[in-house]
């Protein structure tokens, strides 16, 4: 067989049977779907497409897959990406984060893990060349993030050791897992790895949770897989590092500078749950952070020298032994402005605390800030919430963190996800649903990531961004013009490679040629590849259910906030343009080939190879 | 002898890119195999990388303890020289090294050590070049002052989490 990249076989295993077995796909389906994002939408529909809108994305009728794809640890910064139904959506959201679980596992010989069913008592899943093992995890069930990493690192290199003791030392297996929070099903919880790395988007931290899967881990002797042109290969490998390694400013500041220029320059940062999109609080710059806390400057994950993330240390003071990274952008943001919090310090506790308990430091931030918002405006009172909840006070964040992992009083209603939560507090209160539901910042039941539309100063998101996003409020995804991102983030997810490690378009996909060997260029990602995941998933948020389906156009829209007026700043009294979105959805749904209604046309479907779609989409129109 | 090599190494200031694994494994085996590198980046905790490979120990205990003597050292720079032909795949130097460095090859089974790129060492030069300089060339080469011996990843990750994290340090690895 001609080598594409691939390892060539899926690890597919059935919790309930207790089964385990590889899977093939044809090579169409490769070369069409890719890996990551699209792949995973494909097995999806396989498995549990003509049944969609009744499966329950956190019952055993769910699928959880985690997904390389040909380009993973060849091209620089390799990741996993994480699909299934979300639980928050009901559509799919290709979730990646970076790890070295990624090539572990390929170069065990698997491109991916497809788990189905759910297991009677808490497991975690084992990968070697040997094969998947089903191995128990009543041990590591409750333990925070720190404890599973540690325990697991342990117990799977001894194993490791015991089963070969004369081969000498064997680097650390790689490994995604969940926190307390995915355990108990907390809807937008992660899928965790090294500690301070999520796949946040979508919750698929539940849906392992649903599964009493603990964790995925894999170790890998063998080569990363065979290419199509290895001396290509190599040379643009060369070629990509150097344009990497070019990048001063990045490699220097990561994202982390971003908490205060992002607020003070453009003016689209979540500061009390979005409540502001300024501030100047200089206390909260860059400079702050590295200086005191950053005890590694360059921090990568396999093969890559971009080196965005730093590692982070609180060594004195109320928070002493907090660890976690830069923060990066979103978690200096949702972890500190939107809680009105603007001390590094507690910035970085509160950051590695969500992490630890495999909450989204994201999502699951903004639910906290929301929850702030109703305390504030009186709708949630001290007696609901168990203790006070005022901006600014890490205390009392630092416990509705902890209640909302363990379901605990309103950390029950909270984990259901902002939306959620918004439904069943209208409903405790006796007050209508959009009371409530014009606080709550969403869309599609995905919390939106920390980039604000109203100044229209922000480098990622404008107008329809999110509106239209079929992963909705996912920052990395945003949507710009049903073209470019085709070939951008919708392609980087496929590939499975990291959005930082991007290099020039050209570059990116000459390697992606000599990796497979398929004729695929920017243009047919942008015509072909890409509009044929885009529509598969829109599909998925179409049919949605079981609990919530969204209504087209009406819910392709940004939340209620982002058309309030900026209340403080350089771009006071600017907010996003109604009519602008309006017209843009259109012409991002004729440039996708859907009616006016955002429902994917016949013609459409056949020239994608989407026919499997016209019966349930012909239902719609 | 040319010059003996000196790679010094500094784990505090490893990104843990990975790249020097895959510059090796592409220089010695033709193609990108982590676990086939002699350079080696072990991680016993996030954000504790601890690059490892063969350090020249002065008395060699590896080439000592082969019983086939299967090992050498090379006459220019002073790396341990692995006769593939004659290893027995016995763990003799594995067991013999203060740091466990040599391994046995996941392809051939055979013991597996550094060889120093013929005196040009590919994982120093892409480390150089992404600016980290965790590992580099000592110029002025080996003194008896400051010659290297190797020691176990993990024991390196254990003083490393003190000095970076502090009091935290010593509760992160189990």
């Amino acid at each position: 067989m001609t080598p594409r990249g691939y390892a060539g076989k899926y690890l597919n295993v059935d919790l309930t049977r207790e089964k385990i077995g590889d899977v093939t796909f044809p090579e169409e389906t490769l070369e069409q779907y890719f890996g990551g994002r699209g792949l995973g939408a494909k097995i999806l529909w396989d498995r549990i497409g003509g049944k969609w809108s009744e499966v329950d994305p956190l019952g055993p009728e769910n699928v959880f897959i985690a997904l390389t794809g040909p380009m993973t640890g060849i091209y620089p910064g390799g990741r996993i990406c994480c699909t299934g139904k979300s639980p928050v959506s009901n559509g799919t959201v290709g979730s990646t984060a970076s790890t070295e679980f990624a090539h572990e596992l390929r170069t065990a010989g698997y491109d991916g893990v497809i788990v189905s069913g759910r297991a009677d008592k808490p497991i975690y899943i084992l990968v070697t060349e040997e094969g998947g093992e089903i191995r128990d995890a009543s041990h590591l069930w409750g333990t925070m993030g720190e404890e599973t990493l540690k325990i697991l690192n342990k117990e799977v290199s001894d194993e490791l050791v015991s089963r070969d003791p004369d081969v000498g030392l064997m680097k650390e297996p790689g490994m995604i897992y969940v926190g307390p929070a995915g355990e108990n099903m907390v809807r937008n919880a992660c899928v965790m790895t090294k500690l301070c790395h999520a796949a946040g988007y979508g919750g698929y931290g539940s849906v392992m949770g649903s599964k009493n899967l603990k964790a995925i881990v894999a170790k890998g002797r063998g080569p990363l897989p065979e290419v199509y042109a290895p001396e290509a290969v190599k040379l643009l490998w060369k070629r990509a590092h150097e344009h990497l390694i070019s990048r001063d400013s990045f490699r220097r500041q990561g994202t982390g500078y971003g908490g205060w220029s992002t607020g003070n320059f453009y003016s689209s940062e979540p500061i009390r749950n979005w409540q502001e999109e300024w501030h100047d609080e200089r206390s909260f710059g860059g400079p702050m952070f590295e200086t005191r806390f950053w005890v590694k400057k360059q921090w990568s994950d396999f093969n890559c020298t971009t080196g965005c993330m730093k590692v982070s240390c609180v060594k004195t003071g109320p928070w002493k032994g907090a660890i976690t990274d830069n923060p990066d952008y979103e978690l200096q943001s949702y972890c500190g402005t939107n809680f009105g919090i603007y001390d590094p310090e507690a910035n970085i506790h509160l950051s590695a605390l969500i992490d630890n308990l495999g909450h989204s430091g994201i999502g699951g931030a903004n639910t906290m800030g929301y929850a702030a918002e109703l305390y504030q405006r009186g709708i949630l009172t001290e007696k609901d919430v168990g203790f006070k909840l005022e901006w600014g006070d890490t205390e009392a964040f630092d416990r509705l963190a902890r209640v909302i992992a363990y379901r605990e009083g309103v950390g029950d209603v909270l984990a259901e996800g902002t939306y959620r939560a918004a439904l069943k507090i209208a409903e405790m209160k006796g007050l209508k649903p959009e009371e409530l539901l014009r606080y709550a910042v969403h869309v599609k039941g995905i919390e939106v990531g920390a980039h604000g539309t109203r100044s229209d100063e922000d480098f990622l998101a404008h107008d329809i961004g999110y509106a239209v996003n079929v992963q909705g409020g996912d920052h990395t995804s945003v949507v710009r013009d049903g073209y470019h991102e085709l070939s951008g983030s919708v392609f980087t997810d496929s590939a499975v490679i990291c959005n930082f490690a991007r290099t020039p378009q050209e570059l990116m996909f000459d390697f992606a040629k000599a990796v497979t060997g398929y004729p695929i260029t920017v243009e047919s990602w942008r015509r072909l590849n890409g509009p044929r995941i885009v529509t598969l998933q829109k599909a998925f948020l179409l049919l949605g259910g079981p609990d919530v389906t969204w209504e087209p156009v009406r819910d392709d829209e940004n939340p209620p906030r982002f058309y309030e007026p900026l209340p403080s700043g350089p771009f006071k009294g600017r907010t996003t343009d109604r009519e602008l979105v309006r017209r843009r959805r259109l012409v991002y749904f004729e440039t996708l080939g859907w009616d006016e209604r955002g429902i994917p046309k016949k013609e459409t479907l056949e020239k994608l190879d989407l026919g499997f779609l016209e019966k349930s989409m012909f239902r719609l129109r | 002898m040319v010059k003996p090599l000196w790679i010094a190494r500094d784990p505090s200031a490893c990104s843990g890119c990975r790249r020097c694994e895959l510059a090796c494994s592409m220089h010695h085996e033709g193609w990108m195999w982590p676990e086939a590198s002699r350079i080696r980046v072990f991680m016993p905790f996030p954000g504790l990388e601890v690059p490892h490979l063969c350090s020249q120990c002065q008395d060699y205990p590896c080439v000592e303890a082969c019983p086939v003597e299967a090992l050498s050292t090379d006459p220019d720079y002073g790396a341990v020289i692995v006769d593939r032909e004659k290893c027995t795949s016995c763990g003799a130097c594995i067991r013999a090294c203060p740091g466990t460095v040599p391994y046995l090859h996941p392809g051939d089974d055979k013991a597996t050590i550094c060889d120093l790129c013929g005196g040009e060492p590919e994982c120093v030069e892409v480390c150089t070049e992404a600016g980290y300089n965790a590992l580099t060339i000592v110029n002025e080469g080996p003194s008896v002052h400051r010659k290297l011996y190797s020691r176990n990843p993990v024991d390196t990750a254990r003083d490393l989490a003190v000095n970076m994290f502090g009091e935290k340090g010593e509760e992160v690895i189990e």
